[in-house]
């Protein structure tokens, strides 16, 4: 008891540590990397309060792909010209105002829960059987709040479709630069080699895991969009031109195959995303499977950034 | 022999989290990038390997050993790597300065 009591007392403090040190940190290099161990460190906290599935998507999201798209960030600020001005006293005043206002917001809501709090998680776990997925947090995705889950993938889209859209008139519809990543090392050539097979197995077992363990699209996605990263900046594969026909594809089919579904709940069942009696966990199995590839290459494209060049011919 | 067993973990886990504490030493004390990366694959490769051997006595079953031989192999393949990477990159910017 007393064990647990320090490493979670030891955790919590590495934490705030780590928020304030990325937080103060003057270079964006260093706020960056310390904004990448919080979110590992948020990682095991999650996995102390035995949500296993929510860790796994903070290290992919947290740790990993939003690092990387910060780093990117950074790396292109860098070379920009001229160099990103100051920011005036008055409005970091205002901003921290405003985040000051949203966390004491958030602790007075948290610190005035009622010692029980109000919660679905017993009838979720009853009615987890009729749905045929072992996975609590699946079911609550795909079944009960499954408008939500769709949602999100598209957001994930439309923000693709912001970075997309920093692209020059006439590097529209072609390939990712992908020139803030360094010229490859033999090294890396190596392990974009070596890698991706491991990778793919771990991907796709994530997703198929995904109904009775935790794991799913998000975290299976994450790792093939990772994969493909990896071949992508040691140059073994270019990138692809964001016009290709398979590229956009790849990119709807997990929404499309999710909305095909709910609207089939029309007429299957009695209402938009309900699944026939009997068929819930095929058809939640096909959407994971659509919606794994459509976040791998969201992931991935968003990551390799706006289109700089039209491809050559 | 769950007795044997646990003394096992014990040493074993132990004498990794002391390879892991001498590496994070080296990490803030050594002079230059060089010497902290090799600080740093140290205690990636004997650290972690002490503590995934100590901790497979515990393991359930054959599979559960495997999948800890498994994160320990790939934990190995990236210190090694990377540590190749940040050291290119080192000697990159020392021969440009």
């Amino acid at each position: 008891m007393t064990i647990y009591f320090g490493f979670d007392a030891g955790l919590a403090a590495l934490l705030l540590a780590m928020a304030t040190c990325s937080i103060v940190a003057r270079a964006s290099f260093a706020a960056i990397v310390l904004f990448m161990i919080y979110g590992l460190l948020l990682a095991i906290v999650w996995v102390r309060l035995s949500a296993v599935d929510v860790a796994l998507t903070e290290t992919a999201i947290g740790g990993g792909v939003t690092g990387v798209l910060l780093l990117g960030a950074a790396a292109r600020l860098r070379k920009s010209n001229p160099p990103a001005g100051e920011i005036d006293l008055s409005l970091r005043i205002w901003a921290g105002l405003l985040c000051l206002l949203t966390a004491a917001g958030l602790a007075i809501v948290v610190f005035f829960l009622p010692d029980e709090a109000p919660t679905l998680a017993p009838q979720v776990q009853e009615n987890l059987a009729e749905n045929g997925l072992g996975n609590p947090v699946a079911a609550v995705l795909f079944v009960y709040r499954a408008l939500d889950t769709l949602l999100e993938k598209v957001v994930l889209l439309l923000a693709l479709v912001g970075v997309w859209s920093l692209a020059k008139d006439q590097a529209w519809g072609g390939v990712p630069g992908l020139q803030v990543y360094e010229q490859p090392s033999r090294i890396l050539v190596f392990l974009a080699q070596l890698l991706p097979p491991i990778g793919l197995v771990v991907g796709i077992y994530m997703c198929w895991a995904g109904a009775n363990y935790p794991g799913g699209a998000f975290q299976g996605g994450s790792i093939l969009a990772a994969m493909w990263l990896l071949v992508m900046m040691a140059r073994l594969r270019p990138a692809p031109a964001i016009a290709a026909p398979w590229v956009r594809l790849l990119l709807v089919v997990g929404p499309a195959a999710f909305l095909a579904i709910g609207f089939l709940g029309f007429v299957a069942a009695d209402s938009f995303l309900a699944y026939p009696e009997g068929y819930a966990k095929p058809l939640i199995i096909v959407v994971e499977v659509a919606l794994t590839l459509s976040i791998g290459v969201t992931l991935a494209l968003l990551v390799a950034g706006a289109p700089e060049r039209m491809p050559q011919q | 022999m769950t007795f044997v067993a646990n003394i096992v973990t014990i040493v074993l886990v132990s004498a990794g989290a002391f390879f892991f504490m001498a590496g994070t030493v080296g990490l803030l004390r050594f002079p230059d990038t060089l010497t902290r990366v090799h600080a740093l694959t140290k205690v990636d490769n004997v650290g972690l390997g002490l503590i995934v051997f100590g901790l497979l006595p515990q393991a359930d079953g054959l599979l559960h050993a495997l999948k800890l031989i498994g994160i320990w192999a790939l934990v190995q393949l990236s210190g090694a790597i990377v540590s190749q990477l940040m050291a290119q990159a080192t000697r990159r910017s020392e021969r440009q300065t």
